[in-house]
């Protein structure tokens, strides 16, 4: 895959009548590149530029030449930005003190047009052979490298883990109201779902790299497109498949541990349909995202599986309904932030056979659906109330809503572009964890409300 | 010594971009827009593995220029200057050996500290080559025009 585009020397010629002169390049008679700055006219019948010899430097005839643009735009005290630069080559004739260039071919790069981002990961492979030919230079790996701090934020994707912490705080809490809070198992279950979803985040990698996804990828974003310490050489195929196992088997020995504590058949059940679902959201062959079922099974798994997991630890595996109904809108807005998140991945997304929804569906559909669901969220809690089954202070999941309306907002305005897109999956991501602190944030006022005013009862019906 | 006339070590300080050109395998000049850190003695300028190819050009072929000629990017100053010379990749430790250069290019860049800090962003961005140049002979057009000879200095000569 080629980084900079290569254009037609009529079109590289176009773009270079932008710019206000251009460097005219040769190379000399001793070997070296020599270049002197010109004022170009351009041709409209053909793809050539003229300009006046210049003084004292003659132009050869006899070996390609070349005219070259480049711009930047100065911002003093940060550095600089609207980079954009061009060459075209060709060879020259002269006519007296005219020279002609006639274009062959031409290259160039325009931020404007191939953000920074996504030229930088279209060149991913050039850095990927320069490392080869240096390794076999010094006839010793020479790979890139992160210092193990950054490695480990990047390889497991640390920061999503609030996907995890926010339903798993949220069971714990609903079990404590409940009357059922051990310490040393709650705070267990928070290290070994936590282990999980680092399990699932490395695991997805490695099958989305297995599977070609993450290679065709060229516009990740760091809320999407994996992790891509793979892609970069930070981290080799089978170190990922490695860690992935070895986090899953960490995960498993402290749900052994919870078992063996807890003695419950249902936590038994949830932690094997949380394995199933977990690895084979990319593992074949299941391969859920594969399949257009991603979206729903994240929600399962960071939502009602997380929070009855967490739940059922406490109450030694007694279950209600109020816990379930309080895991709905948690696994609605997981499941939206990867629905967000996978619009930029959506072309790399179906090269590699991923049928998500933002790939089967237009961009007015899938905003649609996510005002349908993110909406759903809210009246789920509404009627939970109503229905007795949730606490009144629950409905503070309503203060989210202006974060729900920004990202509504944001999404067909930035469809096409990924970069525009990250400022809105971040507001999308801090929704997910402000409805969830809110709904743990309600369960503390029923607690408090049960110290402080064993009466008041803040169940409607 | 100094290596480059006074009046082009000035534009080496203060310009933002200059375009490097090296030559292919074919004998092609292609030319690459980049940052010229001038040290007093020597050009260096740094390349991305990402976008590492004119690091591989320079290794089979070392001969290149650098030209100053954009207004824009010298602070609107109209004299320009090429510099042809010898480059030499330094890539011992593409992870941090490029970074002692980095005081002279945060000058030029202040922004480029607080990306570095967040490298693990854009991880590959960070491991970089330097490329130090050697200067052999500087072309100078006061004036900034091609329409007057320039003055050309030969290392160790003075100008002609």
């Amino acid at each position: 895959m080629r980084s900079t585009p290569e254009l037609d020397a009529r079109a590289g010629l176009d773009k270079l009548a932008t710019y206000p002169f251009a460097v005219l390049t040769w190379v000399d008679d001793a070997g070296y590149p020599l270049s002197v700055a010109i004022e170009p006219t351009f041709e409209s019948d053909r793809p050539a530029a003229s300009f006046t010899a210049p003084a004292g430097l003659p132009v050869p005839t006899d070996r390609e030449i070349s005219l070259s643009g480049s711009h930047i735009r100065p911002q003093p005290g940060y550095g600089y930005d609207e980079r954009r630069h061009v060459t075209v080559w060709g060879r020259a004739s002269v006519v007296g003190e005219r020279v002609t260039m006639t274009g062959g071919r031409a290259w160039g790069w325009d931020e404007a047009e191939v953000p920074f981002f996504e030229y930088s990961e279209r060149s991913t492979g050039q850095s990927r052979k320069y490392f080869d030919a240096l390794s076999r230079e010094r006839g010793t790996p020479v790979k890139p490298r992160l210092s193990l701090g950054f490695l480990a934020l990047r390889t497991t994707r640390l920061p999503f883990l609030t996907a995890t912490i926010v339903p798993v705080v949220l069971g714990i809490a609903i079990a404590a109201s409940h009357g059922s809070f051990d310490l040393a198992t709650a705070l267990l279950t928070v290290v070994g779902a936590s282990l999980a979803q680092l399990a699932i985040n490395v695991s997805n990698d490695v099958f989305d790299t297995a599977q070609g996804a993450d290679d065709v990828n060229v516009t990740p974003t760091q809320f999407s497109g994996g992790s891509r310490v793979i892609q970069y050489g930070l981290v080799t195929f089978r170190q990922m498949a490695t860690l992935g196992m070895a986090l899953y088997l960490a995960a498993a020995v402290v749900g052994l541990a919870l078992l063996a504590m807890r003695g419950s058949i249902e936590l038994l059940v949830i932690g094997v349909v949380g394995f199933v679902v977990g690895l084979g959201y990319t593992a074949p062959p299941l391969k859920f995202v594969y399949r257009g079922l991603g979206e729903i099974a994240v929600a399962i798994g960071f939502g009602p599986l997380m929070l009855l997991g967490a739940y059922v630890v406490q109450t030694q595996g007694a279950l209600r309904w109020e816990p379930f109904v309080a895991s709905m809108p948690v696994a609605l807005l997981v499941a939206l932030i990867l629905y967000v998140n996978e619009i930029p991945d959506r072309r790399a997304d179906a090269r590699a056979g991923k049928r998500t929804l933002p790939v089967r569906f237009s961009p007015a559909t899938v905003v649609t659906g996510y005002r349908v669901a993110a909406a759903t969220a809210y009246v789920v809690v509404a009627l939970g109330v109503i229905a007795g089954i949730l606490p009144m202070p629950t409905l503070l999941i309503l203060l989210s809503i202006p974060l729900a309306l920004r990202v509504s907002r944001g999404l067909l305005p930035n469809y096409d572009n990924p970069y525009g897109l990250m400022a809105v999956m971040g507001v999308n991501i801090k929704l997910h964890v402000v409805a969830g602190v809110t709904l743990i944030m309600a369960y503390a006022i029923v607690m408090l409300a049960a110290v402080l005013t064993p009466g008041v009862d803040l169940f409607l019906g | 010594m100094a290596t480059v006339p006074e009046s082009v070590a000035r534009l080496l300080e203060v310009a933002l971009v200059g375009d490097l050109t090296v030559v292919d395998a074919t004998g092609r000049p292609i030319t690459y827009p980049l940052i010229p850190l001038w040290d007093g003695e020597k050009v260096y300028l740094t390349s991305s593995t990402l976008f590492s190819r004119k690091l591989e050009h320079i290794k089979g072929d070392p001969r290149v220029s650098l030209s100053i000629t954009d207004p824009v990017a010298t602070g609107g100053r109209l004299d320009r200057a090429t510099i042809q010379g010898d480059a030499r990749i330094i890539d011992a430790d593409p992870h941090g050996g490029w970074e002692r250069l980095l005081p002279i290019w945060e000058k030029k860049e202040p922004s480029i500290v607080l990306f570095l800090k967040a490298r693990v962003a854009l991880p590959l961005f960070f491991e970089r080559a330097l490329i130090e140049l050697t200067p052999r002979r500087v072309l100078y057009w006061p004036d900034g025009s091609a329409a007057s000879v320039p003055t050309v200095t030969v290392a160790g000569e003075e100008a002609a």
